[in-house]
């Protein structure tokens, strides 16, 4: 079944019908802009499930296992809870940013399901500047936040706020440095274009294999930009009780609820494109409907990691975490985009190219974390000992 | 070929915006309604808020974020570089690398000055 | 046709965002308004076809300078819930002076003979750009790496100043 095909179909069907072109436009873009949101929806019902079974899992628990088999029907049992439950707005609060900080943040995870290719073009709009595209709807993500954290008017929440930006929006130079070290590799920015260009037999081509260094960068990174643990101190419920979501209830919350775990889908997917050759797979080329199925397993596995990551590790205290984005993210993102433009200049034949690229990314690698290791380990006698004495989280 | 695709992308962008507000609204009409001074109160740990929440936090976020717009536009400008890549020869490579480097010297001094130190 | 409305909406809500901004009472509300005139400036690209422009005034004008603008509005002191008037001692003077740009940008624009082609963008439009970066347009290329870092500089003696 060809998802495009259908579309095309359709269009035939409805102008020998006799409907004018443009009237035909509009109703397929109506039509995939509400299959794209129901997959959206659909999704972030499931994947809650999902994640609260993984992590029950990981640490000994069962997760949710009363409400219908396995518990798959407990996230519908919260919605319907969610949808019902009573809803406080505080008074001190600036009621409009208030309220409109969830509706941003719900919008701005939709609409990067316009750009993901589920299979070869099988993609809602498939634009040449589709990562750009990712960054720039990603970042509003921020806005919103900050718009919370000060409409609720609430220490925690403006807290909440401050922390937002400054993981945020340090932890986008990573991922942007990723990004472009792949579209580097590839010569485009079309994510449909760089999951083809991730051919070859039993996954050969993907780009994990070429730049392992540049895909370890942007999972470290995208743990940040998801607010996951280790890098979840935007929430840290035993330091700022929630951050910024703290004032919201009912649906609102569950806005600002759904819009983070569809964000680490997005954050899957998005890898999964970049690094697992998106939906490529045996005979995905032929017939796309295999490639939405490689591509969603691929991306569940990917957001297994994640969750598996989430549910396995502490908390890192905040001048930790900006330090590491800044100095060594940043570093090792830069001399990766470097060394990648010049192996690719050298104009050796392809498969040397290869090679020496894989060589030097583990190079940059290893020496990047020796780098840290010594750091770690010389602590105790460098001058920055305050970087690991237990102190008070700073206001 | 350009509008099919944005116009998906338009349509999408009105979708998106107006279902949760729909939702919102949807919500309204199902949940209970009962405030209550302590209810709406500023919530911080059950204790009675001190003065006004809007206080003022330290500068350095503030840092932070201008060392961000330094390094996002920079990116921005490295993009079309990264896809013209393949086009251009090794003297606009060298260019390009001029263009980090002299980004790298600012990392570099804000590292030494320690502007990237959380205090 | 559906163009010329298109247009019409998005640049009566770039306007009315832009009016927004300079009548809103509340910083912090006037900050939200830019945003929307960024998004509205965005989606005008969008029309004009230039999809790199578009996407590039959304990563930076919304995600880094509208962020920065909302931050040093929540950082400045006693400035964060400041209900400020929308005018002044001096708007007559304000307002004249706006009258006499709107009409001379708008008698420019009318004797202005502009050069308009129905050519259609290229494909490869972003490559394009990206080899005028290191070829035609290198000085300016290098020069913007160079403000940045003067920039960055800046930013950095200025933050230490008051430390």
């Amino acid at each position: 079944m060809d998802l495009r095909a259908l579309g095309e179909s359709l269009v035939a069907m409805l102008e020998n019908v006799g409907i004018p072109h443009g009237w035909v436009l509009l109703i397929n873009w109506i039509l995939g802009a509400v299959i794209l949101l129901g997959v959206a929806l659909l999704l972030a019902i499931f994947l809650i499930w999902f994640e609260r079974k993984i992590a029950g899992r990981v640490q000994d628990r069962l997760g949710p296992n009363r409400v219908g088999p396995y518990g798959l029907i407990q996230p519908f049992a919260d919605a319907l809870k969610l949808l019902t439950k009573e809803d406080i707005t505080p008074d001190k609060a600036d009621r409009i940013t208030y309220n409109l900080a969830p509706i941003i943040a719900v919008f701005h995870i939709i609409m990067l399901f316009a750009v993901i290719p589920f299979a070869d073009k099988v993609v809602g709009a498939n634009i040449n500047v589709g990562i750009l595209y990712l960054m720039a709807f990603g970042a509003l993500g921020a806005m919103a936040m900050l718009m919370a954290g000060w409409a609720s008017r609430n220490k925690y929440a403006l807290l909440g706020g401050f922390r937002v930006v400054a993981q945020l929006l340090s932890y986008e130079i990573p991922v942007g440095l990723a990004m472009l070290t792949v579209v580097l590799m590839r010569g485009s920015m079309n994510l449909n274009a760089i999951a083809q260009g991730q051919g070859g037999l039993f996954g050969l081509g993907w780009y994990v294999w070429i730049l392992p260094a540049v895909f370890i960068m942007y999972f470290v990174a995208a743990l940040a930009e998801g607010e996951r643990a280790p890098f979840d101190l935007l929430e840290a419920e035993s330091e700022i009780v929630a951050g910024y979501n703290i004032e919201y209830s009912a649906m609102k919350f569950a806005w600002f609820y759904l819009a983070f775990f569809l964000n680490t889908w997005v954050l899957s997917a998005v890898a999964v494109t970049l690094f697992f050759g998106g939906w490529q797979g045996p005979f995905a080329a032929q017939i796309p409907a295999l490639g939405v199925v490689y591509f969603f397993i691929k991306v569940f596995i990917m957001f297994f990691v994640f969750a598996w990551v989430r549910a396995t590790f502490p908390r890192l205290r905040i001048d930790q975490m900006m330090s590491f984005c800044w100095k060594v993210l940043v570093p090792m993102g830069l001399a990766l985009f470097l060394a990648v433009a010049i192996i690719l200049k050298l104009g050796l034949p392809s498969a040397v190219t290869y090679a020496l690229l894989f060589v030097v990314n583990i190079v940059i690698l290893v020496v990047t974390l020796k780098l840290l290791g010594n750091y770690t380990r010389d602590l105790p006698k460098n001058k920055n000992k305050r970087l690991f004495a237990p102190e008070l989280p700073r206001l | 070929m350009l509008v099919q695709q944005y116009g998906l992308i338009g349509v999408f962008a009105v979708i998106a915006f107006i279902f949760p507000i729909v939702t919102l609204a949807f919500t309204w009409l199902l949940r209970p309604k009962r405030p209550n001074p302590l209810k709406n109160s500023t919530y911080e740990c059950g204790i009675e808020t001190v003065g006004d929440a809007w206080v003022q936090f330290r500068a350095q976020y503030y840092l932070f974020a201008l060392i961000f717009v330094i390094f996002d536009i920079e990116a921005i400008f490295l993009f079309p570089f990264a896809v013209a890549f393949n086009k251009i020869g090794l003297f606009a490579l060298v260019e390009a690398i001029i263009f980090v480097f002299i980004l790298v010297v600012g990392l570099i001094y804000a590292w030494k000055k320690d502007a990237l130190e959380w205090q | 046709m559906v163009g010329q409305i298109l247009f019409i909406i998005i640049a009566a809500f770039t306007l009315l965002m832009g009016l927004g901004t300079v009548v809103a009472r509340n910083l912090f509300h006037a900050a939200l308004f830019l945003v929307g005139v960024f998004f509205g400036i965005a989606a005008l690209f969008i029309l004009l076809e230039a999809e790199f422009l578009a996407m590039a005034q959304i990563i930076i004008y919304i995600g880094a300078i509208a962020t920065l603008i909302v931050f040093a509005i929540m950082l400045s002191k006693g400035m964060m819930g400041r209900e400020a008037g929308a005018y002044n001692k001096q708007w007559y003077f304000a307002g004249g002076a706006m009258i006499f740009f709107f009409g001379l940008l708008s008698w420019l624009l009318v004797k202005m003979p502009f050069a308009a082609t129905n050519a259609s963008v290229p494909d490869d439009a972003i490559q394009q750009i990206g080899s005028g970066f290191v070829g035609h347009y290198v000085v300016p290329f290098e020069v913007a790496s160079v403000l940045l870092l003067v920039a960055l500089v800046g930013a950095i003696m200025l933050a230490r100043e008051r430390n």
